[in-house]
């Protein structure tokens, strides 16, 4: 990973220098071993603090919806699991491809403090679905992550309804709605999200009633259904650590089986699964036949 | 000075008649909730997921219930905390912010909702054996081997020594089987914290210049850009901390009346007091920068050098982004301002 | 539960497509056709006008049971818009599953302008399932249970 942040640094530099790119996204190291933070860096002087390795979990791609604002071209590391968020947001018209220039950065799976990243051990592909170039190695070409990422899902789908409910009270009621989950998703682009919008009449800034909680954590999960990429920053984020990736992995599956094997950011296709249809597509009373009531 | 044995503590607790609130485990997370028999106790751990804060300023309470009848409109308030309480295994940086607390809520006009609940407690602090290498605590005047509460606990592996500093405390502490100790003791445990605390990352940091008279030129800093561009803008660092205390009231329609109630609010939201012209706070350099000079200027400006962080660390341990505190003071603190 | 309060009444909110399902329910009226005043209906453009916040809000306003009709796939009057709905609905109500709500308190059936006679069959039988789930108590905002 050393070798690979170096040829980043030089590349980087580079371009800065030739002027492609007018700045560069990217990480730099905290005060700590694992406190890495995103970080812009305008110049070369500012590059020596760049950093690339073990701790750069965090998904840039939702960076990109302000730096595409800003003059000139930026110059973005993702990540392969990044690189689908990222085309994701080309697809929805949220980004400009020539604002960009796009980094492909090898991964061998991403940690914090706690050992390897949730995202990593389910590690989709290591494939970039967009970039400019890729810089990797043989290492980081090798596939990681050996669970399978459906495996939680499908533990909750055996359970009787009111085991499920049980298990994501106890989950849900941890919420404090601080929206770090809907702040960090690369898939959450409203300008005005509908719990800040004082017109939308469910507003609110505390989960007070557990309907709060459920309505929430429904509504975030929902509208990025068929646009998640299943990136993982919201369970990694969260400062309760309630498992909100299996949210998005219900409605992953669900769509998957339903309406065929589908991977948001991947493919030219810009229309999802719940923006397109066919005619034989299966009844709402098919939920009624499936799992455990 | 008294002490217990170490396999007393939850007969302790269980023996207080009032509701005791202690840090216990919930799932994954440390909390200080109502405890029960059969709960996990965890007094080990510093820096808890949430703060005691919950309980004197909880997230959210109604406030007021109004509805028609007929023509007149009926209002209900709430009623005020009336029933005595514990709150046990409060550190050092806490207790601080606990009386950062009072200076916003207890001083004209009084909060009634929190004065209540704050008279009723009972504090037991809990001094802190094994720092963190996230506390700064020292920084802030706050000494980890001394809380300021109305009982103290030294925990000294086998057994726990305690000492009451109030009427309250006394009162608290009189049914405990505690025998008489050697205030040596103590004073050795407490040169031990001295000595763990300094070996600490952030145990000494330069504060110089986070004051009053420097506030213009820590309010015009070029610096707050680039510190707050990682920034997400989510409430994660506001919810955990235990100083902050904005909050917003709200009315909420149930459909035969409205339901008054406050809430937590954090200045990292776009939403943040916001007025009828908009916001004066249009991007998230402005909310970023409110967060650290309210904590680190103004607070202190208006409250006699008090700072509004009490250096207990759960900015650094919950930011997604691994933002905080530590890295605005060091950012903002080198150099020119060390007069 | 409906055992636990005799008075107990459900609500049923269902909503309905202007084009077919809401003249379903006026001919099933004109046709003298008995289905029950449990059942407030909401008239909608379409069945994909129905955004999961109103369904939500139902429940949190106190609806024990949530019904959508629209126009049978095909017959859409704005062509696709039902096509659409039944995955965004089938969706919704798999996630409310999944959380633990009742899934019979969801339900969505196709109701032509000419089909009268179903839109009273099929209120009867959702009213009837809604009777024997009970009350919502999931899915609510207890303070709207305050009277």
């Amino acid at each position: 990973m050393q070798e690979i942040m170096n040829r980043m640094k030089a590349r980087a530099i580079a371009l800065l220098a030739d002027g492609t790119v007018s700045r560069v996204m990217g990480w730099e190291k905290g005060e700590g071993e694992y406190d890495w933070s995103p970080a812009l860096f305008e110049n070369a002087e500012e590059m020596e603090a760049f950093v690339y390795g073990d701790y750069a979990g965090a998904n840039l791609s939702k960076y990109c919806l302000k730096l595409g604002k800003l003059e000139g071209k930026t110059l973005v590391i993702l990540k392969p699991c990044d690189t689908l968020s990222f085309k994701q947001l080309i697809h929805e018209h949220r980004l400009e491809r020539e604002k960009f220039y796009i980094i492909g950065a090898g991964c061998t799976g991403m940690k914090d403090e706690k050992g390897a990243l949730l995202k990593c051990n389910a590690c989709k592909s290591k494939e970039f679905a967009i970039y400019d170039e890729i810089i990797d190695s043989e290492e980081s070409r090798k596939p990681t992550g050996v669970m399978d990422r459906m495996a939680g899902v499908a533990d909750l789908e055996q359970m009787t309804a009111q085991e499920r409910y049980d298990f994501w009270q106890g989950e849900l009621s941890r919420c404090i709605r601080c929206n770090a989950c809907r702040n960090v998703c690369p898939a959450c682009t409203c300008i005005k999200c509908v719990f800040d919008n004082p017109a939308s009449g469910v507003q609110s800034k505390a989960p007070v009633t557990s309907f709060e909680e459920n309505m929430f954590h429904i509504i975030r999960a929902y509208h990025v259904a068929g646009r998640c990429t299943d990136c993982g920053e919201c369970s990694r984020v969260c400062p309760q650590n309630i498992p909100l990736h299996l949210l998005n992995r219900k409605l992953i599956k669900d769509m998957n089986e339903l309406y065929g094997e589908y991977q948001a950011g991947e493919g030219d296709e810009e229309r999802t699964p719940l923006t397109s249809y066919t005619k034989e597509d299966a009844e709402p009373g098919i939920v009624h036949e499936r799992g455990r009531a | 000075m008294r002490k217990f044995a170490a396999d007393q503590l939850t007969k302790i607790i269980s023996s207080i008649s009032t509701p005791v609130y202690a840090p216990v485990e919930d799932g994954s997370m440390v909390v200080y909730d109502r405890y029960e028999d059969g709960m996990t106790l965890r007094l080990d751990k510093v820096g808890t997921d949430k703060t005691p804060k919950d309980i004197l300023f909880p997230q959210w309470e109604n406030l007021m219930h109004f509805r028609m009848e007929g023509k007149t409109i009926q209002l209900t308030e709430e009623e005020r905390a009336k029933e005595d309480y514990v709150i046990f295994g409060v550190r050092a940086c806490d207790i601080q912010a606990i009386k950062v607390l009072d200076r916003v809520f207890l001083a004209d006009p009084i909060d009634t909702y929190y004065a209540a609940r704050r008279e009723h407690g009972t504090i037991v602090g809990l001094a802190c054996g094994e720092p963190a290498k996230s506390c700064f605590c020292k920084n802030f005047g706050v000494d980890p081997a001394k809380p300021d509460a109305d009982v103290v606990l030294w925990p000294a592996g086998d057994c726990w020594y305690c000492e009451a500093y109030t009427d309250k405390g006394r009162a608290l502490m009189e049914s405990w089987p505690t025998e008489a100790a050697d205030e040596a003791a103590v004073e050795t445990i407490k040169a031990e914290i001295a000595v763990k605390y300094d070996a600490l990352p952030f145990a000494k940091l330069n504060l110089n210049g986070f004051d009053g008279d420097h506030l213009m030129e820590k309010f015009d800093s070029p610096k707050w850009k680039k510190l707050s561009m990682p920034c997400l803008g989510c409430g994660s660092c506001t919810f955990a901390c235990p100083t902050c205390q904005c909050y917003d009231i709200r009315d909420y329609d149930t459909g035969n009346g409205i339901q008054r109630y406050r809430c937590w609010d954090s200045c990292m939201y776009s939403d943040f007091t916001l007025m009828a012209h908009g916001t004066n706070r249009p991007t998230q350099v402005e909310r970023y920068r409110q967060r650290f000079m309210h904590k680190l200027v103004y607070f202190p400006s208006r409250n006699d050098g008090m700072y509004s962080c009490v250096g207990c660390g759960r900015c650094i341990e919950k930011c997604p982004m691994n933002l905080n505190i530590v890295k605005v003071i060091k950012a903002l603190g080198e150099g020119d301002s060390n007069d | 539960m409906s055992v636990n309060n005799p008075n107990w009444k459900p609500k049923i909110v269902a909503f309905c497509c202007n084009w077919c399902s809401y003249a379903g329910a006026d001919l099933a009226g004109s046709g003298r056709m008995n289905y029950p005043a449990d059942v407030k209906i909401i008239r909608v453009p379409c069945s994909c006008r129905v955004n999961p916040l109103f369904i939500l809000r139902a429940f949190e306003r106190g609806a024990d049971g949530v019904i959508i009709c629209g126009c049978h796939p095909g017959d859409c009057h704005y062509t696709s818009g039902n096509y659409y709905a039944r995955r965004r609905l089938t969706m919704l109500f798999s996630l409310l599953d999944y959380l633990g709500i009742e899934r019979d308190r969801t339900r969505v059936e196709w109701v032509s302008a000419a089909e009268g006679a179903k839109f009273a069959k099929t209120m009867n039988e959702f009213v009837e399932t809604i009777y024997s789930l009970g009350e919502n108590r999931k899915l609510s905002d207890i303070r709207c249970k305050k009277s």
